[in-house]
């Protein structure tokens, strides 16, 4: 317990390279899984397809894997960027699609009467949208969302095996300093994480249950 | 949701569609053709010229044989972590979903804290927590955090399960005589689990791609054994296509068990009469219609 308390800032450090890497490969999955989401329910045909391919062959491949093409095989082919930053490409490319995912279910999941209750009362699109359809998706798209996010905030452990010494590089090297009192040193790892994914699962919880749409 | 939400379009907007179309799809031809021509293109590095990624050069180690077999046995040690990994899984969300609904205050409040926590922590965490508290080595390593993440979030879902069957159901085993655990495991077990089927086999295509973490702790699963094992061995210049040959690996193990997830949800059995389809989206506002509870959407990853 004294070693926690000792390297109290270690930690910290630590942990903020991971809030780091949480809030920026966060707003990264969420632009970019939204133009991916609009693209799957687009018109165009190619476009569908593409964004089709994309979530498909991102949501099958491991974390380490897409990591480990942006630390080794990306400067291999000539980009030097410093870890961080290809930790965070890394990131955002794994959770796009899983963000996509969630707003693509939220949209579909609102009944096709609502749409058409909307055109007959002689709503234009943008109305039928704004006031109708998009209400009751957002309802729906929250909980998964934050449910996704819970997952990022666990899979930025995982850049701590390439190089970014962030929460997870922390504890390890605590771990290796104090071999006596290891299980104290990674309690207090897990109680950083805990901090995050519990608060946010409660919220995801208590949404879903008031948000819960009566049909 | 277009075709409720415009007008019929016109010749115009049909025209302009399709120019749409045709626009987008080229910038995305576009673009793929340029990343693979500057891949393809011999490229300098400090003096030398390295030949294109796709050159006979780049590709060569692939024509021997004890490539493949190493990489096979890469891809068999990740197997045989994610099956391993996979029955505990099962046992342990059997194990979290019957403790967390018990009837004594003293048993489901310390499995709900259990729980929490197992779902709340990294994986990678909780195998370097094995790893280093247990001299185990990093087979059990990989394969107890596998079980211990995966069994909580299978509990979970059977938890759910358990607590969507009609309350009839259970008050008719009680009625018949049978105990509580009795009741949970002939009645109410069978029934959650089949009704939770579709997330569990996708939270099992979640825990298979997981096993890739073995590479962080040290355990020769397949990136490991390609990426660190050969790509050592034959050098720099060989990671470009080790990495293309597992990556083709990783999707078409996912790819076949994610299709045979869709496929159990698809032909879930029977539904039980008198039970209220609540819920039930008559239709998809957009076109690309799917099914609005893709097994592979509840999976938590």
């Amino acid at each position: 317990m004294d070693v926690v308390i000792a390297s109290l800032p270690d930690y910290l450090r630590g942990f903020g390279v991971t809030l780091i890497l949480l809030g920026v490969s966060g707003v990264g999955a969420l632009i970019i899984g939204t133009v991916v989401a609009a693209m799957r329910i687009s018109p165009v045909p190619g476009l569908r397809g593409f964004a089709a391919a994309y979530t498909e062959a991102l949501r099958n491949t491991p974390l380490t894997l897409v990591l480990f093409f942006c630390i080794f095989v990306l400067p291999n082919l000539g980009a030097s960027i410093p870890y961080i930053t290809a930790a965070c490409i890394g990131l955002t490319l794994y959770t796009s699609p899983f963000i996509a995912e969630a707003l693509r279910s939220g949209v579909n999941g609102v009944p096709v009467g609502q749409a058409e209750a909307a055109r007959s009362l002689g709503m234009g699109f943008g109305q039928a949208v704004t006031l109708v359809i998009f209400p009751q998706a957002f309802r729906m798209v929250i909980p998964p969302l934050v449910n996704v996010f819970v997952a990022l905030t666990k899979n930025t452990s995982v850049a701590g095996g390439f190089f970014v010494t962030e929460l997870f590089t922390v504890g390890k090297g605590l771990a290796n300093a104090h071999g006596n009192a290891v299980i104290p040193v990674l309690l207090g790892v897990a109680s950083f994480y805990l901090i995050v994914t519990i608060p946010l699962g409660l919220l995801s919880a208590r949404l879903e249950k008031r948000w819960v749409v009566a049909r | 949701m277009s075709s409720v939400l415009f007008d019929v379009s016109g010749p115009k907007t049909r025209r302009r569609s399709l120019i749409a179309s045709i626009v987008s799809l080229a910038g995305i031809a576009a673009i793929l053709a340029w990343v693979i021509l500057t891949l393809a293109a011999p490229r300098q590095s400090s003096g030398i010229t390295l030949p294109g990624s796709f050159d006979r050069s780049r590709w060569d180690i692939f024509t021997d044989p004890s490539v493949w077999r190493t990489i096979g046995d890469g891809l068999l040690g990740t197997l045989r972590a994610a099956a391993v990994a996979a029955v505990l899984a099962l046992v342990i969300g059997v194990l979290f979903a019957t403790l967390r609904t018990a009837g004594r205050r003293w048993i489901r409040i310390p499995a709900t804290v259990a729980l929490e926590f197992f779902r709340g922590m990294p994986v990678l965490l909780l195998m370097l927590f094995i790893l280093l508290a247990s001299s185990w080595g990093t087979f059990w390593a990989v394969v107890l955090g596998l079980g211990l993440y995966n069994g909580a979030i299978i509990g979970e879902s059977l938890r759910a399960g358990l607590a969507s069957l009609p309350r009839g159901q259970r008050e008719a085993g009680l009625s018949l005589g049978l105990s509580r655990l009795q009741t949970k495991t002939y009645i109410e077990f069978p029934q959650a689990f089949r009704q939770m089927l579709p997330v569990i086999v996708a939270q099992l295509v979640v825990l298979l791609k997981d096993t890739s973490l073995g590479y962080i702790v040290g355990y020769n699963e397949l990136i490991r054994t390609t990426m660190n094992g050969l790509g050592a061995f034959y050098g720099n210049r060989y990671l470009l296509s080790l990495f293309l040959v597992t990556l083709a690996i990783y999707l078409a193990v996912n790819l076949s068990l994610s299709a045979i997830a869709r496929r159990l949800a698809r032909r879930r059995g029977p539904r039980r009469p008198g039970r209220g389809h609540r819920g039930a989206p008559t239709g998809s506002l957009s076109r690309t219609a799917g099914f609005p509870r893709e097994p592979g959407n509840s999976a938590v990853e």
